[in-house]
C-alpha cells in the first residue's frame, strides 16, 4: 500500500478513548510473574489463517520496515511497556512495573521474573541492555533509533540488577513510557555473536532454520515456505495467562498466507480461506456486506482511523533542484489565496461518497475525528464554495479568458499535475475528483499515478513535482508521532522538507509549538499547544486535508475475542487472546 | 451497418446526452435507466419517461416505484456544448431528460458519469486509433513488401527476415519499455500518438509478407514483363502495375487490422498504457472491471465489452465480403 507509515512510538498521558466497548480488567501481578490478560476465557487449540499483502522481507525486528514483516514480528516478539490498542493506554508487558524520577529523566523498570524465550532460555536485564545497544547502534541503522534519541542524545540503558533496568534521558519527555512500545526485546544468547562479528544485518532472515530464532511473543516460527506462507506455532514459554489461569495463547498455529492483491484477499476471506481481514476498501466492504448473513463472517466499521489524506503543493525553495517550469508555478502555490481557493473548490463530501462509499470523514486539518484526545473541535469546516474560490483567485490577481480558462497575473494559463501512488486506487480517485473540481475553476490539471517509491523520491529528494495527493498514518495517537512531519527540518515535512531554518513565520511558530509540547508534561497544556498547530495547518494550508477513511475489518464468526482497534495493527493486536470456536 | 455505427461514433456529441467528463456525484454506479411507459398511477404515456436515479440510488429497492415525479424523454434537447465532428460547435443533443433526473442508458461509472456517452466518445478514440494504426502498418507493409517482392534477392531476404524479427518481438513488453522510457508528463495526445505509432510500427510485418507475395507473382506476369521490355522504370512499374494488384489484399487487411488494433487499444488501456482520465476510450471504460467490487456488483460495467463483440463480427464479415468481391473480379 502506498502509505508512508510514520512509525514513531509516542507519549500520551491519559487516553480516554476506547475503540471497542469491551471492558478490561487491570492486569494483576500473579505469583508466577505471569501477566493476566483481561479478555474473556477461550478454548485452547486451533489455527488462525491470515493473509499478508506480500512476503515479509525479514524477521529481524531492528531492520523490518515493511508492514508484512512487522505483522509477523509482532506475533513473535514482545516489548517492555506496551500500548494497549484497545484502550490506547500503556500497560505492563515484560516490565511489570516502572517508576519515573521526579525530574522526568529517569525511568526505572522492574522486569518480570521467570520469563523464558521461546527456545527455553531465561530472559533478564542483559537481554534488555543488549537490545537497546543494537537499536541504538548507528551501524545497524535501525528505524527505531531516532525514537530512542531524546533531546539529541540516545537513551542510556543501565543495568541495576538482573531484573531492574534504568533508562536515562537527556531531557524530560512527557510519559516516555510510550517509547518502549514495539521495541522488541532480542535474545542476547542467540544474537550477540552475530552482532559482534558485524553480521547483524544478515541475521534472522526468513530462510533461517526456525530453531535459530527465539522471541518473547505468544508465537514462534515453525515453518516458512517461500512464496506461500509463514507458519507460527504457540510459544510454550509465553508469559501471559487468562483469568482462569490458563497459559496463553489459545491458538496452536497462526498461518500467514501471501496473497498479493487486496481483491484476492477479499475473495479468500469471502470463501472462508482466511479468518481475519483488515486494510481493505469501502467498495469491498460493501461487496462483503451483502453476503455477511449467509457466510460465517462479520464486518466492523470502526469509524475514522488516524490516516489523513491531503493534497499539497511543491513549496520548496526554487533552488537549482527545482526545474524552472515548476519554479514558475510556485508563484501560485506560495500564494495563500491560491491554496485557499483550491481548498474551497474541493468537494470533500463528494470524495467521501464516491471514493469511500460514505465510509470516511471529511477533514480540514491533520487530526482525524478518530483521535478524540487531540482533536481540536474549533477548527472551521467551511463547506465547498466555488464562488468563494473564484473571489479568492480574483483577489490574488488571477483572471479568466473568454473560454473560461484561468490565467495568472502574467497571463499564463494555470496548469499543473498531481502525483499519486499508482498502487493506491483511492488516492488516484481522489485526485481525479480534484481534477474535475479544479476544472470548474478554469484550471487544467493532470493526474499522474506513479509507482510509490518513484513518487516519494520526487517529493522528498528531487523536488521535481507540482502537487501530490498523499496520506499519512500515525503509529500512535500522540502528536509526538508527527514530529518529523511538522518540524521544518523534518524528513517528512512534505511540502518543503529538511529546511535549515524555517522558511515562513508560521513554520517557525509550528517548530516552537511542536518542540514545546514535547517537553510539556501536562496534557491540557500540550493540548493547547497542539490545537494551535492544527489551527496553523487549517489556516496556512501547507497541506490541504481532505478525508480520513474509516478503519474496516472483518473476521470469521468462529474467531473469539476479536476486538479490532483504530491503531496499527488493526485486527491482530491481541492475537494471544484470540481463539477459534 | 458499419457506416451507421461509425457515423454515430463520429457524431458522438449529438447522440450522447452528456459530456464524457461530466460527473454527477450523487449517482455513482447507477444502474441503466429504465424507460417507462406506464406510471405509478397505471396510466399509459406515449412519450417514454424516467424517474430520478437519485431516488433509486437511495437504499430501498421500492424507492423508484414510490417516487411520483416523472421526467419525460425529450428529443433534440439543448445541453452542454460540443463540436460536431470536432469542427462545428453545437448544443443540440438527440435526446435527454430534464434536470435533476438523468438518463443513463448504460448506467453510470464510479464518478457518476454516463457510460453511454463515454462509450460513444470512447469510440472516437478507439476506432480512430485502430484505423490510423491499421493504415500506418499497411502503408509500411506496401513499402517494405512491395520493394522486397519486386526486387527480390538479398534485399528481399533482409527485409523479410527483419519482418520475422518484428513478428517474434514480445510487443507488449516492448510497449511497457517504451512507455517507461518516456517522461511522465506527456499529454493525452502524445499518449494517443504513441499508442498508434507503436501498434502501427509493430504490425507491418504480416501485410508486408502478403504484399510481397502478390508483388512476387505480379512482376512475372506477361504485361509487366512487356512493360519492362518497353523500357518502363522500376518506380513506374511498381506504381502502375504491381501495387494496384495488391489493392484487394490491402483492403481486406485494413478491415481485418482495424478490429485487431481496437482490441489492442482496449488491452493496452486496460493495462494502464493508454489515454488517462478523464478521456474515455473503450479500454478505459473497462479498466474499472479490474476491481473485484465492480466486477461482482455492477453488471452494466460489462456492457461496453459486450457491445464490442457484434462490432468486431461486423468488421470481420465486411472483410470476408471484400475478399469474396475481389476474388470474383478477374485480375
Amino acid at each position: 500500500m502506498g502509505k508512508v507509515r510514520l512509525w514513531r512510538a509516542c507519549l500520551v498521558f491519559i487516553a480516554i478513548f476506547c475503540a471497542c466497548s469491551a471492558t478490561r480488567a487491570r492486569p494483576q501481578k500473579s505469583s508466577e510473574d505471569r501477566m493476566i490478560a483481561g479478555a474473556a476465557t477461550g478454548h485452547a487449540g486451533g489455527r488462525l489463517v491470515v493473509a499478508l499483502r506480500s512476503e515479509p522481507k525479514t524477521l529481524n525486528p531492528a531492520l523490518a520496515l515493511d508492514e508484512p514483516s512487522r505483522d509477523v514480528i509482532r506475533c513473535i516478539t514482545a516489548d517492555l511497556i506496551h500500548i494497549n490498542r484497545g484502550s490506547l493506554k500503556t500497560e505492563p508487558s515484560l516490565a511489570q512495573s516502572w517508576s519515573v524520577s521526579r525530574d522526568g529523566r529517569q525511568y526505572t523498570l522492574q522486569l518480570r521474573r521467570g520469563v523464558r524465550f521461546s527456545d527455553g532460555q531465561p530472559f533478564n536485564a542483559d537481554d534488555v541492555i543488549f537490545s537497546f545497544q543494537v537499536y541504538l547502534d548507528e551501524k545497524v541503522d535501525s528505524s527505531q533509533r531516532d525514537l530512542l534519541v531524546v533531546g539529541g542524545k540516545p537513551i542510556n540503558a543501565v543495568k541495576v540488577d538482573d531484573y531492574t533496568v534504568r533508562f536515562e534521558l537527556a531531557q524530560p519527555y512527557a510519559a516516555a513510557e510510550r517509547l518502549f512500545d514495539s521495541i522488541a526485546i532480542l535474545p542476547r544468547h542467540l544474537l550477540q555473536n552475530t552482532y559482534q562479528t558485524g553480521s547483524f544485518s544478515e541475521a534472522w532472515t526468513l530462510s533461517m532454520p526456525p530453531n535459530q530464532f527465539a522471541g518473547l511473543g505468544p508465537f514462534r516460527l515453525k515453518e516458512y515456505v517461500a512464496g506461500q506462507r509463514v507458519v507460527l506455532e504457540r510459544n510454550p514459554y509465553y508469559w501471559k495467562a487468562d483469568r482462569a489461569g490458563n497459559q496463553l495463547p489459545y491458538l496452536n498455529e497462526v498461518v500467514f498466507l501471501f496473497v498479493p492483491s487486496e481483491d484476492a484477499q477479499v475473495i479468500r476471506f469471502q470463501s472462508g480461506d482466511t479468518d481475519v481481514l483488515s486494510r481493505f476498501s469501502a467498495e469491498n466492504f460493501a461487496v462483503l456486506q451483502k453476503q455477511q448473513s449467509q457466510k460465517g463472517y462479520h464486518l466492523d466499521d470502526l469509524g475514522a482511523g488516524l490516516e489523513y489524506n491531503f493534497l499539497f503543493f511543491n513549496l520548496n525553495d526554487p533552488g537549482p533542484n527545482v526545474p524552472p517550469e515548476i519554479a514558475r508555478k510556485q508563484a501560485w502555490f506560495q500564494d495563500l489565496r491560491f491554496r485557499q481557493a483550491v481548498s474551497a473548490a474541493i468537494d470533500r463530501e463528494g470524495i467521501v461518497r464516491l471514493v469511500y462509499s460514505g465510509r470516511a470523514t471529511p477533514i480540514w486539518d491533520q487530526v482525524t475525528p478518530g483521535n478524540k484526545l487531540w482533536l481540536d473541535a474549533n477548527i472551521a469546516q467551511p463547506p465547498r464554495s466555488l464562488d468563494r474560490a473564484r473571489e479568492l483567485l480574483k483577489s490574488a490577481g488571477f483572471s479568466w479568458r473568454n473560454d473560461d480558462s484561468l490565467v495568472d497575473p502574467r497571463g499564463d494559463h494555470v496548469e499543473f499535475s498531481i502525483l499519486t501512488s499508482s498502487s493506491n486506487a483511492q488516492r488516484t480517485k481522489i485526485a481525479t475528483i480534484i481534477q474535475d473540481d479544479l476544472t470548474q475553476l478554469g484550471m487544467t490539471v493532470q493526474v499522474v499515478p506513479l509507482e510509490f517509491r518513484a513518487m516519494v523520491d520526487r517529493l522528498l529528494n528531487t523536488h521535481n513535482y507540482e502537487a501530490a495527493v498523499m496520506g499519512l498514518v500515525s503509529g500512535d495517537a500522540d502528536p509526538t508521532s508527527e514530529m518529523n512531519v511538522w518540524l521544518s527540518n523534518g524528513e517528512t515535512h512534505l511540502w518543503h522538507p529538511r529546511q535549515e531554518k524555517p522558511a515562513t513565520p508560521w513554520e517557525s511558530e509550528m517548530d516552537r509549538l511542536m518542540q514545546q509540547q514535547l517537553v510539556t508534561l501536562d496534557y491540557s497544556k500540550r493540548k493547547k499547544l497542539y490545537d494551535r498547530v492544527q489551527e496553523i495547518v487549517a489556516e496556512e494550508l501547507p497541506v490541504i486535508c481532505l478525508v480520513s477513511p474509516n478503519i474496516l475489518v472483518g473476521a470469521a464468526n468462529r474467531v473469539g475475542n476479536f476486538r479490532p482497534a483504530i491503531l496499527v495493527p488493526y485486527a491482530l493486536w491481541n492475537i494471544e487472546e484470540l481463539y477459534v470456536q | 451497418m458499419l457506416a451507421a455505427f461509425s457515423s454515430v461514433i463520429l457524431f458522438a456529441g449529438f447522440f450522447a446526452p452528456y459530456d464524457f467528463a461530466a460527473q454527477d456525484r450523487d449517482t455513482p454506479f447507477a444502474p441503466p435507466t429504465t424507460l417507462h411507459f406506464v406510471d405509478a398511477g397505471g396510466s399509459l404515456h406515449i412519450r417514454p419517461f424516467v424517474y430520478d436515479p437519485r431516488d433509486s440510488a437511495s437504499t430501498s429497492p421500492n424507492a423508484e416505484a414510490a417516487s411520483e415525479q416523472t421526467y419525460p424523454l425529450h428529443w433534440f434537447v439543448r445541453g452542454t456544448s460540443y463540436k460536431i465532428a470536432g469542427l462545428i460547435p453545437s448544443r443540440t443533443h438527440l435526446f435527454g431528460v430534464e434536470k435533476p433526473a438523468r438518463i443513463f442508458l448504460m448506467g453510470s461509472d464510479a464518478y457518476g458519469r454516463d457510460q453511454f456517452s463515454r462509450f460513444l466518445y470512447g469510440g472516437q478514440i478507439s476506432l480512430l486509433a485502430g484505423l490510423i494504426a491499421a493504415i500506418l502498418s499497411v502503408s509500411l507493409g506496401i513499402l517494405v513488401g512491395g520493394i522486397a517482392g519486386y526486387y527480390g534477392g538479398w534485399l528481399d531476404g533482409i527485409l523479410m527476415r527483419g519482418g520475422e524479427l518484428f513478428l517474434a518481438l514480445p510487443w507488449l513488453y516492448l510497449l511497457f519499455a517504451v512507455r517507461a522510457a518516456l517522461p511522465l508528463h506527456i499529454s493525452q495526445w502524445q499518449v494517443f500518438l504513441l499508442l498508434i505509432s507503436v501498434m502501427g510500427l509493430i504490425g507491418w510485418a504480416r501485410p508486408a509478407r502478403l504484399i510481397r507475395g502478390v508483388a512476387l507473382s505480379a512482376k512475372e506476369r506477361n504485361f509487366v514483363l512487356a512493360a519492362r521490355g518497353f523500357g518502363a522504370s522500376d518506380a513506374y512499374l511498381l506504381r502502375r502495375h504491381v501495387l494496384p494488384q495488391t489493392y484487394a489484399v490491402l483492403l481486406t487487411q485494413i478491415t481485418l487490422l482495424v478490429p485487431q488494433y481496437v482490441l489492442a487499444e482496449v488491452t493496452l488501456t486496460f493495462l494502464g498504457l493508454g489515454v488517462g482520465e478523464p478521456m474515455p476510450s473503450w479500454g478505459a471504460l473497462l479498466t474499472s472491471l479490474q476491481q473485484y467490487s465492480v466486477l461482482s456488483s455492477y453488471w452494466w460495467m460489462f456492457l461496453p465489452a459486450l457491445l464490442l463483440i457484434p462490432l468486431f463480427v461486423v468488421f470481420y464479415a465486411a472483410a470476408d465480403a471484400l475478399q469474396e468481391l475481389h476474388k470474383s473480379v478477374p485480375l
